[in-house]
């Protein structure tokens, strides 16, 4: 049951992927881009990850993904949906990306250590309190970063899109 | 219970994706789209070694991951409406002035 959809939801955030690079119109790569979203937060669910499911549907659906659709309705997005899209047209970048893929499934498929070993401890999953803990108290400082860096990249989103007094 | 190894297949092929729109895609909106899809491959590897090996710390730097994306967009989208306003172009081949 939880594979089938695992492997459903997989498929389904694969081809929205597909879509997002190969769409012309930058709207539809949007979308599928909140497609492919929702199905990994899907994912997200399926590994037992309930609350990082929750944040990445609020977090990239609810502020990333409308924040994407209010620049492209501030830009003018009608020439770019008339420019030809080749795949083959970077043929260096193509190559690049084959020879990426095939080292990292064969790293993967051949190693061995992911599919034969069992889980070492079984456990009862991770809880949101055990979460909870471990956040406020062993990554206290990174947590603490986290906020600044948040708020210097507020102010750095605000003095950009600013116009400039001239 | 799900395999590990078809996390980590499906984490390469959303990576290889991404890389290909970031490589191949020429208008900057897509590429900072395929570059959001990057991270979230990166956030799948990591939920899943957290959940194969019941550690939270898996999640804590998915969470930390996600924070620090939506930083990035902040930025870069204000970077990209500054850019439009200035040049009023969205091809990445246009926006040559360092020469890169």
């Amino acid at each position: 049951m939880v594979q089938g959809l695992y492997l459903l939801f997989g498929a389904a955030s694969v081809v929205t992927a597909l879509i997002l690079v190969l769409a012309r119109n930058p709207v539809h790569s949007a979308l599928a881009l909140m497609a492919c979203f929702l199905q990994v937060s899907a994912i997200f669910v399926l590994l037992e990850a309930p609350l990082l499911a929750v944040i990445q549907i609020f977090v990239y659906v609810g502020a990333i993904m409308v924040l994407f659709i209010f620049v492209i309705m501030m830009v003018d997005v009608r020439e770019a949906v008339l420019q030809r899209f080749l795949p083959g047209s970077n043929l260096p970048a193509l190559v690049l990306l084959v020879l990426l893929g095939t080292e990292m499934l064969v790293l993967v498929l051949w190693s061995g250590a992911f599919s034969v070993t069992p889980p070492p401890a079984g456990g009862e999953g991770i809880g949101l309190r055990q979460l909870g803990t471990t956040l406020f108290a062993e990554y206290l400082l990174p947590f603490e970063v986290t906020s600044v860096i948040l708020l210097a990249a507020l102010v750095g989103a605000i003095v950009l899109a600013q116009k400039e007094p001239r | 219970m799900v395999p590990l190894w078809w996390s980590i297949v499906l984490g390469v092929a959303l990576f290889v994706i991404g890389a290909g729109g970031v490589l191949l895609r020429r208008n900057i909106l897509v590429v900072l789209m395929s570059l959001e899809l990057l991270l979230n491959s990166v956030n799948i590897n990591f939920i899943a070694f957290g959940h194969y090996y019941a550690d939270s710390r898996g999640q804590i730097f998915a969470i930390f991951v996600i924070a620090i994306t939506a930083a990035e967009v902040a930025v870069a989208l204000g970077i990209l409406v500054a850019l439009v306003r200035n040049k009023s172009t969205l091809r990445a081949d246009d926006v040559t002035l360092l020469k890169g």
